[in-house]
């Protein structure tokens, strides 16, 4: 008879209780602050020293100094987030949301804004633009001084336009 | 004599998660003789030390397993910080501790929920794994993953838990065991499970021995051999008793390790009360040299790591020895005169990890 209870009650509890599983993906689901989905960069702050090219264990990331670009194979990273440890200004950042899957493995570039150094300011306040990035024509120019005012729209939009350049 | 027949038994099987193959010398439907053999998952992870350097051989080492993937982390870096002298902070070790516990728990409760599946038991599978996935939670909540946490590193961790967040891991922990106790409380009197478990697979305390097993498996057979008792991390401020059962049987098995998720939760709970307010990390600068080797205690039994280190930031050599490893050939004592169906039940028993057997 206890037995017979038991079983009862288990019935009656799972008939009338909310199912433990969640409607996904009707009902999104939400990521805890911590977890580690993706890597991105504040490229702004970016001196371009390459130590999470060289700490990333499956050899992801690439930095070009030349080209001022950092780039991210989202495939073969494995968000151990040894690259964010090791950036010594700390623009590396490990956020929610995880890569989403495709067909083909791509490249996610995103190149350094070249910021002009006014005529006024003293060389030291601007270590960052360095007289290497000068820019190869006037428009190129303009667009980085454009880019660089909106570093949410640089970060973006460079990587959209870096991507088939890397396929190639 | 019955005419003998052999009968190969994986490496691919419904109960198997992972490739191990085993030739089973038959006489009707009596195993008279188990012969296993792996190979099929083999990674050369222990290879990789002379091509990633030794911190970035944490990630890697906690790849070995997905299971205890943060154990086998905490015991390379615990055998590195030994070469370099490195004392952690206690904070840290706490914190390590916390997260072994934590793993402890959510690899028995997988396990019992594998165990349920092999002897067709499929509610008490869900039960088991609904459990699971509020650790998994927890685990994704303070590291930020829910199977690869990336939190250790030389001399130290990486991430803090705050006062809160491990107040309320407690109180999650503490509405479980209501939860863990209505579950657990089906693998100990189901007649069902009972009659699936009781008296197969004997493992007598001689046999233990002779064949090395450790972990859960030897404290079935009445030995009491729990490697936390050597006071690791933060073990030896915790105060516990090592579970065994002298049934020696796969009962005494799943007995032993319901007792160690209960145990785990009153760990956590004594861990998270003495906690102390320190670093949790602190810089290690310089190469190691010289040679380590640490032992600890993963869910599935006593884990082994060997590190030599040359000076450079290349490892000349790390050996792990992974309790699966260790439970094999007691898995072939135990499967010598049983019955054709237990098979995949007692090969489960062991709690098979062969991803880490074969690293």
């Amino acid at each position: 008879m206890p037995q017979f209870l038991g079983f009862a009650k288990t019935v009656m509890k799972n008939l009338f209780s909310k199912p433990v599983t969640t409607s996904y993906p009707a009902e999104p689901k939400v990521y805890p602050e911590r977890s580690r989905g993706h890597v991105e960069i504040n490229i702004a702050d970016c001196i371009m020293c390459g130590m999470c090219m060289r700490s990333c264990p499956p050899g992801a990331i690439e930095v070009k100094r030349n080209e001022n670009t950092w780039s991210i194979n989202r495939f073969d990273c494995v968000q151990c987030g040894y690259c964010v440890e090791k950036c010594p200004k700390k623009c590396l950042s490990i956020v929610p949301g995880y890569q989403t899957p495709d067909s083909k493995k791509y490249v996610d570039t995103v190149t350094k804004p070249v910021v002009e150094q006014p005529a006024a300011a003293k060389p030291a306040a601007a270590p960052a633009a360095k007289p290497a990035a000068t820019a190869k024509s006037a428009d190129a120019e303009t667009k980085a001084v454009a880019e660089a005012a909106k570093p949410v729209a640089a970060e973006t939009k460079p990587a959209a336009e870096a991507a088939p350049k890397a396929a190639e | 004599m019955p005419k003998r027949s052999i009968v190969p038994f994986g490496p691919q099987h419904p109960v198997l998660p992972e490739p191990v193959h085993l030739d089973l010398v038959m006489e009707d439907e009596k195993v008279i003789e188990a012969i296993p053999s792996i190979g099929y998952v083999h990674r050369g992870l222990e290879s990789l030390v002379q091509k990633k350097d030794f911190n970035e051989m944490v990630y890697v080492t906690e790849r070995i397993c997905g299971i205890c993937s943060f154990m086998h982390g905490m015991g390379y870096c615990s055998a590195v910080e030994q070469i370099m002298d490195v004392q952690v902070p206690r904070r840290a070790e706490y914190l390590r501790t916390i997260w072994a516990e934590m793993s402890r728990l959510h690899s028995h409760l997988l396990w019992l929920g594998l165990l349920a599946d092999a002897f067709g038991f499929e509610a008490l599978f869900m039960q088991s794994w609904r459990l699971r996935e509020k650790i998994l939670d927890m685990f994704e909540i303070s590291t930020g993953g829910r199977v690869i946490f990336s939190v250790n590193k030389i001399g130290g961790v990486l991430k803090d838990m705050p006062a809160d967040m491990l107040s309320s891991f407690v109180s999650i922990l503490n509405d479980m065991e209501r939860d863990l106790r209505e579950t657990t409380q089906i693998f100990m009197d189901d007649y069902t499970v009972k009659s699936r478990l009781v008296g197969v697979g004997i493992l007598t305390e001689e046999d233990a021995i002779r064949r090395g097993a450790v972990g859960p498996m030897m404290r079935a057979s009445g030995i009491e051999v729990d490697m936390r008792k050597t006071g690791y991390a933060a073990y030896n401020d915790l105060d516990f008793q090592i579970i065994t059962s002298k049934d020696c049987d796969s009962f005494a098995r799943c007995q032993v390790r319901i007792g160690e998720i209960f145990q785990s939760i009153e760990l956590i709970r004594q861990a998270v009360a003495k906690i102390p307010d320190t670093e949790i990390s602190v810089p290690v600068k310089g190469f190691p040299k010289g040679e380590a080797y640490v032992r600890f205690e993963q869910p599935r039994g006593e884990a082994f790591y060997y590190v030599r280190a040359n000076g450079s930031k290349f490892l000349d050599r790390m050996r792990v020895r992974t309790p699966t490893f260790a439970n094999l050939p007691a898995l072939s004592q135990i499967l010598q005169g049983c019955q054709y169906g237990d098979v995949p039940l007692l090969i489960l028993t062991i709690d098979p990890c062969i991803s880490c057997t074969e690293r």
